[in-house]
């Protein structure tokens, strides 16, 4: 049974160390080489590419500061953390509602959460780029009520997409937290005088946090490295950590700063799980 | 002493779907009472007191409160409490929250709530857990507190759900003289619902049998358990023996019968209008054995026997039928009757009933 613990799960370590570890190893290798002339890398070690996100040269070959990278990183958390904030607000009465039906309509609602999953997230963003254009149902509403200039190519439209496209993964866990609450503490609440309101704010909503939490990790996470949203509804004119990523590697040819800004983005996602972590931690200890 | 009407139940029906939950429902509730709804699982106790905590609207009829009309209103705006099965209480606040979240929503003062809340913990002997979580109190605890919670905000009348099912045996006992203490001190009504006749006979100042989604008879513990008003409720109540009877004649509130014994006897009925078939209640406490049998005598042969401690049950095997006797085993050594052995029975006319059929 020894051997088995420990062949069984060679395996999985096989698998991780092959499309995590050793991606995760080159990457950061890169990221501290040389440009190589006609794109790719030369193997040399320099940080050139983590102070190109701080600073750039100017005309006269001195580095200054220069924000419009830092720019972009904020852009990105502020983005991440809307598109988290409004999936919350919205998730919370949908999942609500879902967990208060029958058996039978609580699966059907379910479902039907999880079915834009099942249409690529290509189409799906092109689909709003449709709706939001100057000729699509929001594109023209927003015209007739005497809005101006079009409604694609901004953070706005960036923000739609995102929300749209990582609801589920913020509904889902709230569902399960609301529906493993105990229907007698809301009517506990309502036979203590409290409107829905009161219940929700004060026995629905500290009850079901640990959803929420688990909630924003799985949207918050992605969110930060979109590039499909940022790509279609930005415009590619709105840059984000994502598309930064994908223009270095891509149209730029600046590998090893692509890849000082991944690590960056991934060093990010990392404190954030940390901090849930301890969170969560500190949270075990009290109860 | 006339006594105000707290609760006030008229024709009320309740479906679900096309199930009848409760059908044409009145009944009335005195102020400062201990009512019981008592019943088997399904009979529509527990649908009637959500209906009285607004947790459901009748179908039809009407529901008042203290001379209002309440049947539409939302739970949070009704003037009743209700202590919940599995005591509902807010995993995430501490007890003294949890007492006083009732009395924030009130709108009552700081200091009010205060008070309000060290006073209510007092009652309950558990003020020295008032800071802490429901995770951390025992079953009888929760309840106290559960209790507490639900008679802060000074309800007109206190709702209980079979509050004390989920407790273990030693502890039910306890707690039940520690509500009807707890009634008597408060003055509150207090409407309880439980399938279980012994708690419901113990504490309750009047008890409703329900039965089919009908009230099948309101009565005092006593009237409900001697004068049964049908088959139901005397088959639901306690133990007793049917017996088969053919009723000679009927006048006013007696009748007298031919039994499956032989003789007749003459007795209270209920729910009879003339000759014809009818069935005899015989509790096995009223038929006296050998030394103690008296009025009309027959004789049968022991077939079975359950020693309970207190009293022994037998079932004897007579020639109109198998009977249950119970008999206490009294002061000394009480006398016991072996299998097999030939014993005289007898019961009196007066602790038999007649019910219909």
């Amino acid at each position: 049974m020894r051997g088995f613990r420990f062949w069984g799960l060679v395996p999985a370590w096989g698998l991780m160390v092959a499309t995590l570890m050793v991606p995760l190893v080159i990457v950061a290798l890169v990221s501290v080489a040389e440009r190589g002339a006609y794109g790719g890398f030369a193997w040399a070690f320099t940080l050139e590419p983590y102070k190109e996100i701080l600073f750039s040269e100017d005309w006269d070959g001195n580095l200054v500061f220069d924000p419009k990278y830092l720019a972009i990183i904020g852009r990105t958390l502020a983005l991440a953390a809307a598109t988290t904030a409004i999936c919350m607000a919205l998730a919370l009465p949908v999942a609500y509602v879902i967990a208060t039906r029958t058996p039978r309509m609580k699966a059907a609602l379910i479902y039907l959460v999880t079915l834009p999953f099942w249409v690529s997230m290509i189409v799906r963003v092109y689909a709003w780029l449709i709706i939001l254009g100057n000729d699509g149902v929001v594109g023209r509403a927003w015209a007739a009520l005497g809005g101006e200039g079009t409604l694609l190519f901004t953070s706005g439209a960036m923000l739609v997409g995102m929300v749209y496209s990582y609801i589920p993964l913020m509904v889902l866990p709230v569902f399960a937290a609301i529906e493993k609450l105990d229907p007698a503490l809301l009517e506990a609440g309502a036979d203590l005088y409290a409107s829905r309101w009161t219940t929700a704010r004060r026995v629905i909503l500290p009850l079901t946090w640990p959803g929420l939490a688990a909630g924003a990790i799985l949207v918050f996470v992605p969110a930060l490295g979109t590039v499909l949203e940022p790509m279609l509804l930005g415009g590619g004119k709105q840059m984000m950590m994502g598309t930064l990523i994908q223009s270095q590697f891509g149209g730029a040819r600046n590998w090893p700063f692509g890849a000082a800004v991944a690590l960056v983005l991934m060093a990010m996602v990392v404190l954030v799980l940390i901090a849930n972590a301890r969170r969560a931690m500190r949270k075990e200890a009290r109860a | 002493m006339t006594r105000g009407k707290a609760v006030e139940v008229f024709n009320v029906t309740k479906r679900f779907g096309d199930y009848l939950a409760l059908d044409q429902v009145s009944f009335t509730i005195h102020e400062n009472e201990f009512f019981t709804l008592l019943g088997p699982s399904g009979c529509g106790k527990t649908t009637l007191l959500r209906m009285i905590a607004g947790f459901e609207t009748p179908s039809e009829g009407a529901i008042s409160l203290f001379g209002t009309e309440i049947a539409t209103l939302p739970p949070h705006k009704r003037h009743v409490n209700t202590v919940f099965q599995s005591y509902a209480l807010f995993p995430h606040m501490t007890l003294e929250q949890n007492i006083a979240f009732g009395l924030e929503n009130l709108g009552w003062d700081k200091a009010r709530r205060q008070a309000r809340v060290a006073e209510m913990l007092e009652m309950v002997h558990m003020t020295p857990f008032a800071r802490r979580r429901p995770a951390q109190l025992s079953g009888g605890q929760r309840q106290r507190i559960a209790l507490a919670r639900a008679l802060a905000p000074e309800p007109k009348v206190l709702l209980l759900d079979e509050p004390l099912s989920a407790l273990d045996l030693k502890l039910r006992q306890a707690m039940r003289d520690e509500l009807r203490e707890l009634q008597r001190m408060t003055g509150i009504t207090f409407i309880f619902v439980t399938h279980d006749q012994d708690e419901a006979l113990d504490m309750s100042d009047r008890i409703c049998v329900l039965g089919k989604g009908q009230i099948q008879q309101i009565g005092t513990p006593s009237e409900i358990y001697e004068e049964p008003e049908n088959r139901f409720v005397a088959d639901f109540i306690g133990e007793t023996n049917f017996l088969e009877a053919e009723v000679i004649a009927v006048e006013g509130a007696t009748a007298r019968v031919r039994t499956a014994f032989g003789f007749e006897i003459t007795t209270f009925q209920k729910g009879l209008t003339g000759p014809g078939r009818a069935t005899l209640s015989l509790r096995p406490e009223k038929i006296g054995m050998e030394d103690q049998a008296a009025g009309n005598l027959l004789t049968g042969t022991v077939s079975a026997k359950n020693y309970m401690g207190g009293y022994t049950h037998y079932t004897v095997d007579t020639p109109a039928g198998v009977l249950r006797v119970s008999r206490r085993n009294a002061v000394s050594q009480a006398q016991s009757y072996e299998i097999g052995r030939e014993v005289r029975l007898g019961f009196r006319d007066d602790s038999a009933r007649v019910l219909a059929q």
